[in-house]
């Protein structure tokens, strides 16, 4: 919506049915050339796994979890990896090229920055980990998996849409 | 045949780029479009996903029907019903309190946002977080809920593609439509010029 004061570098985001045919060809383009879908906390536990193996190699090798991942080398530079370096510059060009490109602390204005920083915190921290009981977040479990027509991948967006919104209810987040 | 498996760095940085370019594209990379969605104001999130999983798993299986697909040669998570359950719960509300997911926060990170470093250091955390407490108890939530007889909808429940592909094109113009009823009532999707300026008090 143009306001008298809007800026006009700042260009409107893409429809939602346009994002979503386009993300749904991305998606489709990726299990076509890789087997499998696009993901997000992989990269996160494969940063753990890597940077584990490098600094306590032992520890990491003994882990019930992270041992059997670091059996095979380093997971560092997986295709995981790679994908979540191309969503950095893929989002970082859009929002250049959209006049979207603002550097701030988000949620300032709203709940404060000392209350922002621990909400993201301790949401990052509760996604982070309930990704991995999971196996996927809403990237490899809710959009890949649903494509795909995996039971779980239902079940995983509906639990993920109910507790949002309760919790949405009960605490500010931004 | 497809797939091509191919799992090299050319193929994940492509992926990745288009990925986060369509996410950035579509608001995902401000916290206040995607909360948005849990207040109802804002149905991108529920629009743009459901649309993308429609057209993939129609193109999946026109892919498949067409000879170019192998038969379960794609990836399908493991249909442990309980972890997915306590998963998605727990990324919810990771999601409610955070303003992002994992692969949204990425997004937001590289749109210029601070607090979505903060987030992405929380996931990275509690990733390490699984690790630390992973024993016996978590072992088996990751595989609670299991179904014996498959991952997908025809091989767990025999629903065969066309009805699921055809529930969910009902399905998303459901979201469409009801989406589109609560915005206007709502106040309206989040704009571009509201996003970047980061949420204010009132929102």
């Amino acid at each position: 919506m143009d306001t008298p004061t809007s800026n006009p570098r700042i260009k409107p985001f893409w429809p939602p049915f346009v994002a979503g045919v386009v993300l749904g060809l991305v998606l489709l383009l990726t299990f076509v050339l890789s087997g499998h879908g696009l993901g997000a906390s992989g990269a996160a536990n494969d940063l753990v796994a890597g940077v584990g193996l490098q600094l306590a190699p032992e520890a990491t090798r003994a882990n019930g979890y992270l041992g059997p991942q670091v059996a095979d080398g380093n997971p560092l530079g997986s295709w995981m990896t790679w994908e979540i370096v191309g969503v950095a510059i893929g989002a970082l060009a859009g929002a250049f090229m959209a006049g979207r490109f603002r550097v701030q602390l988000d949620g300032e204005r709203s709940v404060g920055a000392g209350s922002r920083v621990i909400k993201a915190l301790a949401g990052g921290f509760l996604a982070g980990f309930g990704a991995r009981i999971a196996g996927g977040c809403t990237s490899g479990i809710g959009l890949s998996g649903s494509a795909a027509l995996g039971v779980s991948a239902f079940v995983f967006l509906a639990l993920f849409f109910v507790t949002g919104m309760i919790v949405s209810r009960l605490v500010k987040g931004v | 045949m497809f797939p091509l498996n191919d799992n090299g760095m050319i193929s994940g940085l492509l992926c990745g780029i288009l990925f986060g370019y369509v996410l950035e594209s579509a608001g995902f990379g401000s916290p206040v479009k995607l909360s948005a969605q849990f207040r109802l104001r804002d149905w991108a999130v529920f629009k743009v996903m459901f649309t993308a999983i429609v057209v993939a798993a129609v193109g999946l299986w026109l892919l498949r029907v067409g000879g170019l697909l192998k038969p379960d040669s794609i990836a399908v998570p493991q249909a442990a019903l309980v972890a997915a359950a306590v998963g998605g719960a727990l990324v919810g509300a990771g999601f409610a309190v955070g303003g992002y997911c994992p692969g949204t926060s990425v997004a937001g990170l590289f749109s210029g946002r601070i607090d979505a470093l903060v987030f992405v250091v929380g996931v990275i955390t509690g990733t390490a977080g699984f690790a630390v407490f992973y024993g016996t108890t978590l072992k088996s939530l990751k595989s609670a809920g299991l179904i014996a007889e498959g991952d997908t909808f025809a091989d767990a429940y025999e629903i065969s593609d066309p009805v699921m592909i055809a529930i969910l094109v009902v399905a998303l113009i459901g979201v469409f439509f009801v989406g589109s009823w609560f915005e206007r009532r709502k106040g309206g999707p989040v704009t571009a010029q509201e996003a970047v300026e980061g949420a204010c008090p009132t929102t």
